[in-house]
């Protein structure tokens, strides 16, 4: 059994060590916020959180991710409460398919959180490696400048 | 008694006598209008400044093209490259080409002052009177910034100009480009643009306490920003020896299928030789592939034993090797198969085999960039994925099963230097 640290909760689970944490999330914990893109790094549609540095889930093992904190969609807010970022775009409207929306979302939250005030050339610079096949990227741009400016 | 080592001795003796070292001054001058430079003269000189790295060096991070302000880290402190646009009172404005040329060809500005060897002066000084003329041509037509010089931060006592005197009387030769008559005009080409434009040498080359070139070991392996450059002659750490068709599509796209990518400092010289012309890259090829000579019966074994690893998919018996399943594997496993993610595999690549770990601890942590704007593979970092515990366990399975050497012993300090860079 591998022990984890999802959201703030203590999850057991019986996974191959090598399994990427992206699967044990989808497959094992039911947390489908993060999505499977393209399984090698270079779409950012599985981003997450450890210890608030975001990082490709798709290409985390699971077994590197020992009891470290893991942060998904889900720990964010919830339909009827979304966290701040979520709630930024939502307002600016910033999905269009939505499928990399998760990952952009924590992509933005762990700017956040260790630059609350970013410029626009450090939000590009963050979130230059999660792409967005729709091309709402300006959108999501404004929803994380709106996040940055509200409580 | 221990006598120190010579190079010490002559710094001591030679320190007084070299305050008046420096070369007389070049008066100043008004900078020469667009108009009066030939337009193809500028586009050969555009060329040329590619070749040569230029704007790399003397362009901070998202700042204007050639103004300067990039840092250089070198073993002696930091440099700021200068302002190199023909603005007059912060840029070099008021040179004349003389002066120019005489900074190419001696390290000493239009003041006369000793320049430090970042500017790779030790190789420029090879460049013909010609060459010389169209990059001044090219710098004195870029756009003026106004922009001023930040001072180095280098330690004591490299900190003092005019002990560069006694540098450039230890290891600097004032020399022209001699050509091989045994050689095709191809090969002398290349052999110019390497070895004077191109100043490959400058990081490919091991260089000794004080930054001084190891001229009996030329093209050997050597250190840039943090990085090893690997070696390039007959000691070429890549499991599988180099060809002038596979040297001409890295330098030119910066991937060959049987050679890892171009990463770290080498990705924005392979940039730039994307956009100089097709023949110049080959002249480079076709001189690079006679350095490293005919490959010997022993590296050509490894060849056919790396090539025959590239093919399979590794052991998974320790914690190294289930990072690797997880984190490395989906990519890496397959190689450059057109269903992979286009990745090397790791039997044939280089960072493996040289002596340090730096270049893999780079890779594995920052991932390749794709160069802005450009196509481009790119690999993701895992500085933020992997503890530093896994990361080492990563490190001495990749050492030994790719890269089949000893464990590598710098492991702790490189990746402590690069936790400290990236924090």
């Amino acid at each position: 059994m591998i022990r984890l640290n999802i959201n703030g909760q203590a999850r057991e689970v019986d996974a191959d060590p090598a399994t990427p944490l992206l699967y044990v999330l989808r497959d094992h914990l039911e947390l489908n916020g993060a999505k499977f893109g393209c399984g090698l790094g270079q779409c950012g549609a599985c981003t997450v959180l450890l210890e608030g540095r975001a990082v490709f889930s798709c290409v985390t093992p699971v077994s590197a991710v020992k009891e470290r904190r893991v942060t998904t969609l889900e720990g964010l807010g919830t339909p009827g409460k979304p966290g701040r970022v979520q709630r930024a775009f939502i307002a600016e409207q910033a999905a269009q398919c939505g499928f990399c929306i998760p990952g952009m979302i924590l992509q933005a939250q762990a700017l956040l959180e260790r630059n609350p005030r970013p410029s626009a050339a450090e939000i590009r610079e963050q979130m230059s490696g999660n792409l967005c096949r729709c091309g709402t990227h300006m959108r999501i741009l404004r929803a994380v400048e709106r996040a940055a400016r509200e409580p | 008694m221990r006598l120190p080592p010579r190079p010490l001795v002559l710094l001591g003796v030679v320190a007084a006598a070299c305050a008046a070292c420096a070369t007389d001054t070049i008066a100043p001058a008004a900078a020469p209008a667009r108009a009066s430079f030939d337009p193809v003269l500028i586009a050969k000189g555009a060329q040329l400044s590619a070749i040569g790295n230029c704007q790399v060096c003397h362009s901070a991070e998202r700042g204007k093209s050639f103004a300067g302000g990039r840092p250089l880290e070198t073993p002696f402190g930091t440099i700021y490259a200068t302002n190199i646009t023909p603005e007059p009172d912060t840029g070099i404005g008021r040179w004349p080409e003389e002066a120019f040329r005489r900074a190419l060809r001696e390290g000493v500005d239009r003041e006369g002052r000793h320049l430090y060897p970042a500017f790779p002066y030790e190789y420029y000084t090879r460049l013909t009177d010609e060459d010389i003329r169209a990059l001044y041509a090219f710098i004195m037509t870029r756009e003026p910034v106004r922009a001023k010089n930040r001072p180095n931060a280098l330690r004591p006592p490299f900190n003092l100009r005019a002990l560069l005197g006694i540098w450039k009387g230890l290891y600097f030769e004032r020399a022209a480009f001699q050509p091989d008559a045994a050689r095709s005009a191809q090969w002398n080409r290349g052999a110019y643009l390497v070895n004077a434009l191109g100043h490959c040498s400058a990081c490919h080359t091991p260089r000794n306490f004080l930054g001084g070139e190891e001229k009996d070991r030329l093209f050997s392996g050597g250190e840039a920003e943090g990085w090893h450059g690997p070696a390039l002659n007959a000691l070429s750490p890549s499991p599988v020896p180099w060809n002038a068709g596979q040297l001409f599509k890295y330098l030119r796209t910066g991937l060959d299928d049987l050679h890892a990518i171009a990463a770290g400092p080498m990705a924005p010289v392979v940039h730039n030789l994307a956009q100089v012309p097709e023949e110049e890259v080959r002249a480079m090829s076709v001189y690079l592939e006679t350095l490293a000579g005919a490959p010997s019966e022993e590296r050509r074994k490894n060849a056919a034993a790396a090539l025959a690893q590239a093919k399979g998919a590794p052991p998974a018996e320790s914690r190294g090797a289930e990072v690797y399943a997880g984190a490395c594997a989906a990519c890496h496993d397959q190689g450059r198969e057109a269903s992979s993610g286009g990745a090397l595999h790791l039997a044939l690549g280089s960072a493996m085999t040289i002596p340090t770990s730096a270049n893999l601890l780079h890779i594995t942590l920052e991932g390749i960039p794709a160069p802005e704007g450009q196509p481009g593979r790119a690999m993701p970092g895992f500085a933020n994925a992997l503890t530093d515990d896994q990361v080492k366990d990563l490190m001495a399975y990749i050492r030994e099963h790719f890269g089949r050497a000893p464990a590598w012993t710098d492991v702790d300090r490189e990746l402590a230097k690069i936790r400290e860079e990236r924090k």
